[in-house]
């Protein structure tokens, strides 16, 4: 009988799947963006056994100290997340003379005043603005997005049928992608178009044709100390993996844990089938 | 079912609590003796995989709250904080947020499988009408848990959905205004959303042991539809059933622990990472994917009609699509509970089940996409005219044309007849 059933779900199954993917396909376009599909890139961190390559971060955070840091914040990062187990692996003490570079009010002291003092381990990333109003003033009325969860906080939406298949295989680098593909995405407009005053085209670009920020980076503007090639292109890709690391700080832990976790149960589950079949040994059903 | 307790105190602390508290007879007689119908398929454990998700929820839920801050100024960083700095933050949040879509998964497939084995049919309705509540206030407490990361979705999901009660006449705005506490979603809103949410799940709780009790007094239906004869179409719950109810929770605990692990913001929404901002309305405001076919059903009223305006509709007619399974009972004229033997009713029933999927699919585009060559808006509307005449018009008319196949005479004549094969 369950059989029976499993067929009809099967039918059920398979005509659902052929009714919307003729609908996928006969989906007319009109205008979505981002106009160009992100470009997959190979991460260290993706799929059931990935896992962040500490070098990569260390990369991306230099990148992002040295050229995002000026225009994004990162509020919800600490100086001593940096030294934490699955993250860039820097030491403490490298951590603590790093973030005393930096200062931070502090107070009121005894005498009942503000201070400035530098900043400790426990403190977050410095911004680079006071306040959003500042930042935008600054920045021709945009606002930079802060970068504490950028990574997970952009998808591109992938539509039917793909969602289905990424449920089975996992896809959950759409955010690096998304960034990786939009730092490198900039070009000149094609004819016939042009963009508003002070933008910059970019078909990789989630919300129009073109965004306020100016391409952010360039070969060799950042100098890696590990012979890393110091191309655009490996830029893009190193603070991508910074910024899904600074988004998602626990993943490491995470998928070492699901392993663990997957692999008992199923080897509970294995053993409850036994059980199941002892029991209903000799009672049809 | 409830028969004759088989129950015998045998240990002296047994025997001191059976006469003060008969406690271990209720569960002996609930849990142990319970005579189950031999011939439930896998369906049947859905009942306790919700069990289990419940607990889940309402355990996660407690711990969550002790580090939760349900303020709108730092609502957004608490949850970030529990995502980073407390110890097992992540894990028991992403076991909370996916949990409310386990949860409704295994909703829908309970739902769908009372659908289609007739599990409504006397003597069963007041346990499906108390089903519809616990639906009803599950709904109500996933859109409440989803306002609380105050996320650009939460806030604006939230302001989305409080807005249906405007279009009530006369009482929709005081109603509104009393819900959100205030003329827009604001740090009033997610404080009493916040209580709310804590509230809810303790009343399903409530709801669910009515509905077990119902449950034990009539006895399970089953893939047959008919009536339990005797002794011999049963067996005891235990072992029987609690071997299999096991094992099903297990491979369903596998595939909840599969989105937890590897993929646990695939069933969110990447704008609930960027905090509520009043004044940046996003560009596409979609809710939770389990609201989506009633989210289509709404959108599909886009016209007045007579003194209804499109909106009141709208909302009437997303109501309506929930509060029909409520008279599903007495729409469903046919004295056959099963659909496996009811030919027409399984083909209906077929379509019901792809227009749900069709409609959800719908609720998640744009209403001008074009469609196989046609509006999402007017794909929505067949969807929702079909939603409407499986319960309004097919279930009542085929209990008058269908005819349906025999019935065997017994759970264990047909198990008899199965196994001579």
């Amino acid at each position: 009988m369950t059989a029976k059933m499993i067929r009809w779900a099967a039918v059920a199954f398979a005509a659902g799947i052929a009714l919307t993917s003729s609908i996928a396909a006969a989906q007319e376009t009109a205008v979505v963006y981002p106009l160009i599909t992100p470009t997959r890139h190979e991460w260290s961190f993706a799929g059931i056994f990935g896992q962040y390559d500490k070098a990569q971060l260390q990369r991306g955070y230099q990148v992002y100290k040295e050229v995002c840091s000026a225009c994004h914040s990162m509020k919800l990062v600490k100086f001593r997340n940096l030294s934490d187990e699955g993250g860039p692996g820097f030491s403490e003490d490298a951590v603590k003379v790093l973030a005393s570079t930096y200062s931070i009010q502090d107070g009121p002291n005894d005498a009942g005043d503000m201070f400035e003092r530098p900043r400790l381990p426990s403190d977050p990333f410095p911004s680079p603005f006071a306040n959003d109003n500042a930042a935008r003033a600054a920045n021709g009325g945009a606002l930079p997005p802060d970068m504490s969860l950028l990574a997970k906080a952009r998808a591109v939406h992938r539509g039917f049928p793909w969602f289905v298949f990424d449920m089975f295989w996992p896809y959950q680098e759409q955010g690096p992608d998304y960034i990786a593909s939009l730092i490198t995405g900039y070009q000149d407009p094609p004819e016939g178009v042009t963009v508003p005053e002070g933008t910059y085209y970019n078909p990789h670009f989630i919300n129009g044709i073109s965004l306020r920020m100016p391409p952010p980076i360039d070969n060799d503007v950042v100098q890696y100390s590990d012979g890393t090639p110091q191309t655009k292109e490996q830029y893009a890709e190193d603070v991508s993996a910074f910024l899904m690391w600074a988004a998602e700080p626990h993943l490491n832990a995470r998928k070492e844990l699901g392993l663990k976790v997957m692999l008992f149960l199923i080897v509970f589950a294995g053993i409850l089938y036994f059980v199941k079949r002892q029991v209903w040994r000799g009672v049809a059903h | 079912m409830s028969g004759h307790s088989t129950y015998v105190p045998r240990t002296a602390i047994g025997k001191w609590f059976e006469a003060r508290l008969p406690i271990v007879r209720l569960l002996h007689d609930t849990a142990v003796s319970y005579p189950t119908p031999r011939n439930l398929n896998a369906l049947w454990t859905f009942g306790g995989i919700l069990a289990m998700m419940l607990v889940v929820q309402i355990v996660t839920g407690i711990v969550l709250a002790m580090h939760y801050a349900a303020e709108s100024h730092v609502a957004f960083r608490s949850v970030e904080g529990i995502m980073r700095d407390v110890n097992w933050g992540w894990l028991i949040r992403y076991l909370h947020a996916n949990g409310a879509s386990m949860f409704f998964i295994a909703v829908y497939v309970h739902i769908f499988r009372g659908l289609y084995y007739g599990s409504y049919k006397a003597p069963r309705e007041i346990l499906w009408i108390l089903g519809v509540i616990i639906y009803l206030l599950m709904m109500a407490a996933a859109f409440m848990g989803y306002v609380l990361p105050w996320g650009q979705m939460s806030f604006w999901g939230a302001t989305v959905i409080t807005n249906f009660f405007t279009a009530l006449p006369i009482v929709g705005q005081p109603i509104q205004t009393l819900l959100i506490g205030g003329f827009s979603v604001d740090n009033a809103t997610l404080n009493r959303f916040y209580s709310l949410h804590y509230l809810l799940p303790f009343l399903i709780a409530g709801v669910v042991v009515l509905h077990i009790w119902a449950l034990h007094v009539v006895g399970q239906n089953n893939p047959l539809g008919i009536d339990v004869k005797n002794d011999k179409d049963t067996v005891p719950f235990t072992p029987f059933a609690t071997s299999k109810d096991a094992m099903w929770m297990v491979l369903f605990l596998i595939f909840y622990a599969w989105f937890v692990f590897y993929q646990p913001n695939f069933l969110g929404h990447p704008d609930n990472y960027i905090e509520a901002n009043p004044l940046a309305t996003p560009a596409h405001i979609v809710p939770e994917w389990y609201f989506l076919p009633f989210y289509a059903i709404l959108r599909a009223i886009d016209f007045n009609l007579g003194p209804i305006d499109s909106k009141l509709g709208g909302v009437l007619a997303m109501f309506g699509a929930i509060a029909v399974l409520a008279f599903l009972p007495w729409l469903d004229t046919s004295k056959v509970r099963s659909g496996r033997f009811r030919p027409i009713f399984k083909v209906a029933f077929w379509l019901f089940g792809l227009n749900a999927l069709f409609l959800g699919f719908l609720g998640s585009v744009k209403t001008d996409d074009i469609i196989m060559g046609m509006q999402a808006v007017v794909w929505a509307k067949l969807s929702t005219l079909y939603y409407f005449l499986y319960f309004l018009v097919i279930l009542p008319l085929l209990g008058y044309i269908e005819k349906p196949r025999p019935l065997p005479v017994s759970i264990n004549d047909a198990i008899l007849a199965k196994s001579a094969h």
